[in-house]
């Protein structure tokens, strides 16, 4: 426990050599086991979404590489349905999700002034979940009758039907939910009880902010989804009959119950990504966020009204009018607060002193891009238009404009962002700026063209495709293994950096002002704020 | 957290209770939704297959000048029944009551409960399809071998429209999960 910390800024130089000085947890792997420390969960949580992001993305190379051509070539229809579903899951369980607990388990205490977390072994617990979860996601490919085809949303009767491999799956989804609801817990706890003297709810950095409400969202909505897998469980297995026809359930049950958690996980994802442009744009010109208090309560009714607006991912089932005319108009309601954010991104760049580092430059490509999957989505809200597009390419070049340039590139915005002070290295700006400008090419000739095979009527899901839809899909083929191959370079520029770095400035980016940066020194201790600073 | 006070820990405390309540509560609100949809359903007339149509036909006068042509159609959904109807093919009078019989077989040596599921051709016309009386309001068990004659009796909506000519009413028999004993 060596480390003084200097709580008054200016700590470069300080007195404090952080090797191998506070000898009282294991070494090696052990250490790492049982370690409670924040800053080493965190960076477990990032380097484990980053491995299943790899998995997931050789999923879609899978996908991408059986859509080259028409016909089948590669994989087996039954083996391309459980690419599909698990580069779903994986994904969004696995890659996405993890990724930003792991900025949520960095940043929330350095930002608010806290020693940790508000259940450190809790936390050690919520993380060590997530590998099991992984392999019993992963070896559903081997038991009999392979992995489950049911697509991510496991819809019944599919998922009643299937073999061995949903089994484990609806396990995996259980240790997932549990690993997001105690994660959801320790950051809803450390937020209210442990901020600093001084420290004020509005007075809270964004990104702490839309965490807390993201949390509540989880701890809301991830139960509901354990128990729509357990009706299916229990369906399959003993007896019951939730979405089983033949016993007077109904399948379309399952949608509805799936869709109250699904469209809060939406935001799930999409509301810590908020989080981190909030941070970086105002950082990179100079300027305060622009209408902090009106961010705060934009996030806010996005997450309640995220809760009211489930069946508008089922317009077909055979809703009333007046249900689908409810669904359609509320959820065009959310498209407001969406906009005050982004008109509230754009106002704190206005005649700020812009640069264009590489994680601004992702910032801005997530502000371009997330902006144009919301216009999609707006589209995709329509009653009318949604029926001829559900189920259809145009979903799914939406929902990847929002969770790939949107979630993603505003992960890698965070990362880039916050390298510095986690590592006290810098990474390579030029190498940096390449990353940015493939993933953003190779992003949009993925899936733009596929809002024009949507439009003309390609469905989703299927191995097999006409004939007019051949050039289209070569495109988006060509563009996606360009973008795998891309990500490959953020994980050499991340080694390179940790390995044979620049020395990071104290304060890297100018416009930076928040705890991390004006408390701490760079790169942050293994123990930070044992006393608590006092904020103004 | 060796700075954190006694205090801290008892707060945080509290306040993990509270978030773990409202997590098994929404665990339960997941399976609050399945009497809810029910409910919801029922008052709306979404998906009301297996209740009684009432004849509250604003006119009960046979269209004598009217022939539709009904056809039956049976199934089975991994059930080892044998499930036909009598006539394949009835003409009748919109507003005129007519009954037909089913026959159904059990070729199980144990008793099996299924539950028959309607279906309309073309879909539209389901809703000027009154079933007063029908074997799949009730699930049948049958014993070993059994088999058993089972009636349904309707009447057509004379709303019905007039390029309908011809509906089909199609039956599917599913084996009720969880009444069958698994073996060891």
């Amino acid at each position: 426990m060596s480390a003084v910390i200097d709580n008054h800024g200016h700590a470069h130089g300080g007195a404090h050599d952080d090797h191998g000085d506070h000898g009282h947890h294991p070494s090696g792997l052990m250490r790492w086991v049982t370690t409670t420390n924040h800053k080493d969960i965190g960076t477990m949580y990032l380097w484990f979404s980053f491995a299943m992001f790899l998995v997931g993305g050789v999923m879609a190379m899978v996908i991408r590489a059986e859509l080259f051509q028409p016909g089948m070539q590669i994989v087996s229809p039954e083996f391309f349905n459980s690419m599909t579903t698990y580069h779903g899951l994986i994904m969004v369980f696995g890659a996405i999700m993890p990724a930003f607990v792991g900025f949520a388990n960095w940043q929330i205490p350095l930002m608010i002034g806290a020693p940790d977390m508000a259940f450190p072994r809790m936390n050690n617990w919520s993380f060590w979940l997530l590998p099991p979860a992984a392999i019993l996601l992963v070896s559903s490919f081997l038991v009999p009758g392979g992995g489950a085809g049911v697509g991510w949303t496991m819809y019944a009767p599919l998922t009643t039907q299937m073999g061995p491999g949903m089994d484990l799956t609806i396990f995996a989804v259980h240790l997932l939910g549990m690993s997001s609801i105690m994660g959801s817990i320790n950051i809803i706890t450390t937020i209210l009880n442990l901020r600093a003297p001084g420290m004020t709810l509005m007075k809270m950095p964004l990104f702490v902010w839309t965490w807390l409400i993201t949390a509540y969202l989880l701890v809301a909505s991830m139960p509901v989804l354990a128990g729509a897998v357990t009706m299916t469980l229990t369906d399959r297995h003993f007896g019951t009959s939730f979405f089983n026809a033949a016993g007077g359930g109904d399948p379309v049950l399952y949608q509805h119950i799936f869709w109250f958690f699904g469209h809060p996980e939406v935001y799930i994802i999409a509301i810590p990504a908020f989080g981190v442009i909030s941070q970086v744009i105002p950082a990179f010109s100079r300027k305060p966020l622009f209408g902090y208090a009106s961010m705060v309560y934009a996030t806010s009714s996005i997450a309640i009204l995220s809760f009211m607006v489930w069946a508008h991912h089922m317009y077909v089932v055979g809703m009333p009018v007046a249900g689908q005319l409810y669904f359609m108009y509320a959820t065009m309601l959310i498209a407001v607060p969406t906009g005050v954010k982004v008109f509230n991104w754009v106002a704190t760049m206005w005649k700020g002193s812009l640069s264009f580092e590489t994680p601004m430059l992702f910032a801005l490509g997530f502000l371009f891009l997330f902006t144009l999957g919301g216009f999609t989505g707006l589209v995709l809200s329509l009653t009318s238009v949604d029926v001829q597009l559900q189920d259809t390419y145009y979903v799914v070049a939406h929902f990847h404009y929002v969770m790939v340039a949107g979630a993603l590139f505003s992960a890698f915005a965070g990362v880039y962002f916050w390298f510095p002070k986690w590592t006290g290295k810098m990474y390579d700006e030029t190498l940096g700026k390449i990353h940015f400008w493939l993933s953003l090419i190779f992003f949009n000739i993925t899936f733009f063209v596929q809002h024009f095979l949507g439009l003309a009527g390609m469905p989703r899901r299927i191995p097999d495709y006409n004939l007019q839809f051949v050039e289209f899909n070569q495109i988006s083929s060509i563009g996606a293994f360009g973008f795998g191959l891309s990500q490959l370079l953020f994980l050499y520029i991340i080694i390179k950096a940790i390995k044979s770095g620049e020395k990071a400035p104290q304060l890297p980016w100018d416009g930076a002002d928040t705890l991390e940066w004006t408390h701490l020194p760079t790169p942050a201790p293994y123990h930070t704020f044992e006393n608590p600073p006092f904020v103004k | 957290m060796s700075s954190a006070s006694a205090s801290v820990i008892d707060a945080n405390r509290q306040l993990l209770k509270k978030l773990l309540l409202v997590a098994v509560m929404m665990f339960g609100v997941g399976y609050a939704m399945v009497p809810f949809y029910e409910q919801m359903c029922r008052i709306a007339g979404i998906r009301d297959v297996f209740r009684s149509d009432q004849p509250a036909l604003s006119n009960t006068q046979i269209d004598l000048k009217r022939n539709v042509s009904i056809e039956f159609d049976s199934n089975t959904q991994r059930l080892a029944w044998t499930f036909r109807p009598l006539d394949r093919h009835v003409e009748v009078h919109p507003g005129a009551v007519t009954q037909v019989m089913y026959e159904v077989r059990n070729t199980l040596d144990r008793p099996v409960t299924g539950q028959a599921v309607p279906s309309y051709g073309p879909q539209r016309a389901g809703q000027y399809f009154k079933k007063l009386e029908c074997f799949c309001f009730q699930q049948q068990t049958l014993g070993p071998h059994e088999t058993r004659l089972m009636p349904v009796v309707f009447v057509i909506d004379p709303q019905l429209p007039e390029d309908l000519g011809t509906i089909t009413l199609s039956y599917t028999f599913f084996e009720v999960a969880g009444t069958q004993k698994r073996p060891g």
